[in-house]
């Protein structure tokens, strides 16, 4: 079966007056129909510019510099502009972590909602109308009819983010981008969006990419998982098997970074040092200044290993052998 | 028995917006414009003993951050009072006032408006003891460097602006900024809710460390339960301006009384090898501006019944050092 | 001492952000200097103004000592030699045989001067109400704003015109008629950036820290809200210039015996259909030139100091 997104060697670089900064340098990943890819890493991490890429939305002194992105079978970048724009908002949607990025303050949720659908398609007001009102009860918006009627700032956050959502889903997408959909939201909206969204996705057969820096969020709702780090994937592989057997020091440092109260009031675990400027990077693996399994062997850039199980990894000195402890089904 | 270094006496926070002028002679004229009132903190009391961390949780609009501000002596409270080591903030005046403000500090979320952006760091870490006369004009620089070694930053780095520093870097010079007047107690106030998480677990470290070595106590208001667990000695919970549960933290983790804490421990969203099937808390935060009557939390509580619309639960308590706001307990006891 | 840092988990040891740009004051110095226009503008003002300053000891006369004037000269053209001194008269003389160019070095003094006294004056007042309005707020602001809507209502040369009526002529009395027109827009500026900065943290961090508010609103909060003053300033000062020149033009301003460069226009105006432009002319390039200098520098500051803009 081929994948419905394949990235090939992805590089997106930013030409600013200081220099050239790496944001995505050689990004290669694949999300298969209905899967649920959970892009995680910290700020500079490349994550969220992945994602814009993806969908042509690299604003200058950004630009695509290189790589494929098949979309379905279409090479996006080679394809040009006008198949993106065809694409974008029908097949391939994104919801940002604003929800006001995609809704405009002056205009009714109607009139929102039922211009995306005529922006693709030729149909009936009426027949938009029915389905704006589908998609709303989608998300779980009850009443939707009057909310319809209401404007963006009579809404709270997580509102205002289930409508993005349902907007997003308005044209039945294949591919979701979600860049950070809930991490200004609550705990308990962030609970109903997620269900949300998972439940979407089992019924709908969309893919998504998730794209958060919070493990934690994404690890209960991904099937595979992508770390990325100053621009570049260093991990892949099923959720379970990364959460559960990191091998790249780095993914190994994140996941002891999260408190999980078993040992409290004890130091957490912590990667020392900071998150290098895309504009500096250190020579040949970029994590080898905090690593502490570093040494002369990392000076040259680490290729990204591909593993038993689906797994890669991009380290000299990976810990563990996943098929040994983790035997995959 | 130690006494509590920060008493919160059913303090209340309203906050109302009066019409001015314009909206005056807007209303003479047939607008329909009132003055609004918001109850941000309701009738809260709480005390924080000394050496421990008491974690305050809550989600947005619930009045955490309002209480740690009215704690932080930057809000008066409406109504009730916070004592500092006995001693109420608002009846103090003059150099007592102000060596008091000065031993409780407050430790910001966003480490890039915390910062003054025009002043070096040296100022910003060492103008308030120069201007409090807390070390002689001669050390204050060597004092500054002593700060900034303390949070782990270079001392080299004092000539430089804030905007020059990475967030963790800006969260550390707002923690010294803090240190440098001899605080005993420190408000965190989302102090780690705007870094990375690699980052974040180094400031939490750091939090931990200067508690050990300076013998600090700590309000830890946070939206980050898995943050507040781990930092935490008590924790106490908030809904809507009140406080609806409070007791040690590994009990309240373990064994939640309120059904409001229960939920928000069930969405916590935790590092898990399987995938999870989230479930949907019913509906959303009413806004603060129009609560709804009796238990606050009622509307959105799987066990609501008749009571729970109409009268507003006691805050009582219902173990040894556990409290907890909810009809559920009376049926319980009777 | 480094080995305790990185065992603290410090951050000490890793590379900067940015090492290049060092103060925001040089980030936007050198931001300012890539447009060439507000260069020449710069240049054209130092140079204008450097003329107004040190002017009286390098022209030729002192154009409002009689004992220097000669009769005889009145109303040369340009480039026309004296008949008494033998000097050239490059702007040419008015009808009482003044040199123009010492008239123009006289009179930019005066204009400067007044502008820039009561720039000074009205910026004190104008950002002492503004902070104080907004730090505050409450019933002091609603007082303050009042007052400066209240002033802002009404066209300024109409303020200035019936209060320099009541007043009489005079150098002092315009620059106080133009502080009061001014000082409200000082006011509105500072207060609306200033209320804005009022409610970022380190305003409460330094009021947590027990600093007295006098220190808290000049040292903090004033210098956060100096690039929208800067702007103000720029735009102001060219308003004020030409305001000046408006009400000397008119007669309500300066006094005869000290010409500001409104006053030199004026007195040529009345032979300007009679051939003899430059009477008038000169002064008013001189004006226009000034006035478009400050405000080329004005729109590139603008630029720079906006806030959106910056990188």
């Amino acid at each position: 079966m081929t994948a419905l997104l394949d990235v090939r060697d992805l590089k997106t670089h930013f030409f600013t007056r200081d220099g050239v900064a790496k944001a995505v340098d050689g990004v290669s990943f694949s999300v298969e129909r209905g899967q649920i890819l959970g892009l995680v890493g910290e700020s500079g991490s490349g994550k969220s510019v992945t994602g814009f890429s993806l969908l042509g939305l690299v604003d200058p002194p950004g630009r695509v510099v290189s790589g494929e992105i098949v979309f379905d079978g279409t090479d996006l970048i080679a394809a040009g502009e006008k198949t993106m724009r065809r694409l974008r908002g029908k097949r391939i949607a994104m919801i940002f972590q604003d929800p006001m990025m995609t809704l405009n303050p002056v205009l009714r949720i109607d009139t929102q909602m039922v211009e995306t659908i005529l922006a693709h398609e030729k149909v009936g007001r009426a027949e938009a109308l029915k389905r704006a009102r589908e998609a709303l009860t989608m998300v779980g918006i009850s009443a939707p009819d009057e909310r319809l009627k209401s404007y963006p700032h009579q809404f709270s956050g997580g509102m205002r983010q289930r409508v993005a959502i349902a907007i997003a889903l308005l044209h039945k997408p294949d591919l979701i981008i979600a860049d950070e959909p809930t991490t200004a939201l609550d705990v308990t909206i962030q609970a109903q969006i997620l269900a949300e969204v998972q439940k979407l996705c089992a019924e709908t057969g969309t893919a998504l990419i998730w794209i958060t820096h919070d493990l934690a969020v994404v690890s209960g709702l991904a099937d595979r998982l992508a770390v990325m780090y100053a621009g570049l994937i260093v991990e892949e592989g099923a959720a379970s098997d990364v959460i559960e057997n990191p091998m790249h020091p780095y993914t190994r440092g994140l996941i002891g970074s999260v408190p999980q109260g078993r040992a409290h009031g004890r130091p957490l675990q912590q990667i020392r040092g900071m998150t290098p400027s895309l504009l500096d990077l250190p020579s040949g693996c970029t994590f080898r200044p905090r690593c502490s399994r570093a040494d002369e062997a990392c000076l040259a850039v680490p290729a990204l290993d591909t593993l038993p199980g689906e797994r890669r990894v991009r380290c000299v000195h990976p810990f563990g052998e996943p098929c040994k402890e983790n035997p995959v089904s | 028995m130690t006494d509590p270094i920060i008493d919160i006496m059913s303090v209340s926070k309203r906050f109302a917006t009066e019409l001015d002028i314009a909206a005056r002679a807007a209303r003479l004229l047939g607008s329909k414009i009132e003055a609004t009132s918001v109850q941000a903190v309701d009738d809260v009391s709480l005390s924080v003993e000394q050496g421990e961390v008491m974690g305050l949780v809550g989600e947005s609009g619930c009045g955490k951050s309002t209480l740690g501000r009215m704690v932080a002596g930057l809000l008066r409270p409406s109504e009730g009072e916070i004592r500092y080591r006995g001693k109420a903030l608002t009846t103090l005046r003059g150099a007592a006032a102000r060596a008091a403000a000065l031993k409780v500090q407050l430790v910001f979320q966003d480490p890039m408006s915390s910062l003054n952006p025009r002043l070096r760091v040296e100022e910003i870490v060492g103008e308030a003891p120069r201007y409090h006369q807390l070390v002689p004009r001669g050390e204050i620089a060597a004092y500054v460097d002593d700060m900034l070694q303390r949070v782990g930053l270079d001392p080299s780095m004092r000539r430089r602006y804030p905007h020059q520093f990475s967030g963790g870097q800006r969260a550390r010079i707002g923690i010294a900024r803090a240190l440098a007047v001899n605080p005993e107690f420190i408000v965190c106030d989302e102090s780690v809710a705007a870094l990375d998480v690699s980052i974040q677990a180094q400031i939490l470290n750091l939090f931990l460390r200067l508690r050990e070595e300076l013998n600090l106590t700590y309000l830890f208001i946070s939206h980050d339960l898995g943050v507040v667990e781990h930092i935490s000695d008590r924790i106490a919970v908030m809904y809507l301006g009140r406080m609806v549960e409070l007791g040690r933290s590994e009990e309240v983790f373990a064994a939640p009384n309120h059904p409001y804490t229960a939920a928000l421990l069930a969405e916590v969203p935790t590092l898990q090898p399987k995938k999870k099937t989230y479930s949907i808390i019913q509906g959303e935060i009413p806004s603060p501006l129009d609560p709804p009557p009796g238990c606050h939390f009622h509307p959105r509580c799987p066990h609501a019944f008749a009571r729970c619309r109409s009268e507003r639960p006691v805050f009582r308590q219902i173990a040894p050092g556990r409290f907890s706001a909810c009809h559920l307990n009376d049926q319980a006891g009777t | 001492m480094t080995g305790e840092i990185l065992a603290t988990g410090g951050e000490s040891a890793a590379p900067l952000r940015r090492t290049k740009a060092d103060s925001p004051l040089k980030r936007i110095l050198a931001a300012f200097f890539e447009d060439r226009l507000a260069v020449i503008g710069l240049v054209v003002f130092v140079l204008i103004a450097a003329f107004a300053v040190i002017g009286p000891w390098i022209v030729p006369q002192n154009p409002y000592d009689l004992a220097q004037l000669d009769i005889m000269d009145g109303g040369l053209p340009p480039g026309e030699t004296s008949f008494s001194t033998g000097g050239t008269y490059w702007l040419g003389t008015d009808e009482q045989g003044r040199d123009m160019l010492s008239a123009i070095a006289y009179g930019l003094r005066i204009s400067l001067l007044v502008a820039f006294v009561s720039l000074g004056c009205a910026i004190t007042i104008g950002v002492t109400l503004g902070v104080v309005a907004s730090y505050f707020g409450g019933r002091i602001d609603s007082l303050i704003m009042r007052v400066v809507d209240l002033q802002l209502s009404f066209p300024a040369i109409l303020i200035a015109l019936i209060l320099l009526a009541l007043l009489g002529r005079g150098v002092d009395k315009v620059i106080l008629a133009l502080v009061i027109v001014q000082w409200a827009y000082y006011a509105r500026t500072v207060r609306s950036s200033a209320i804005v900065e009022t409610r970022k943290d380190y305003i409460d961090a330094a009021r947590c820290l027990a600093l007295s508010h006098r220190r808290i609103m000049f040292r903090h909060l004033l210098p956060n809200c100096v690039p929208p003053l800067i702007v103000v300033a720029t735009v102001q000062i060219a308003q004020a210039i030409s305001l000046e020149a408006t009400l000397s033009f008119l007669g309500v301003g300066v006094p005869i015996t000290e010409p500001s460069l409104g006053l030199l226009i004026a007195n040529g105006y009345d032979y300007l259909l009679s051939g003899r432009y430059w009477v008038s002319i000169f002064p008013g390039i001189a004006l226009v030139a000034t006035i478009v200098a400050i405000n080329l520098v004005g729109d590139r500051l603008r630029d720079v100091l906006n806030p959106r803009l910056q990188k």
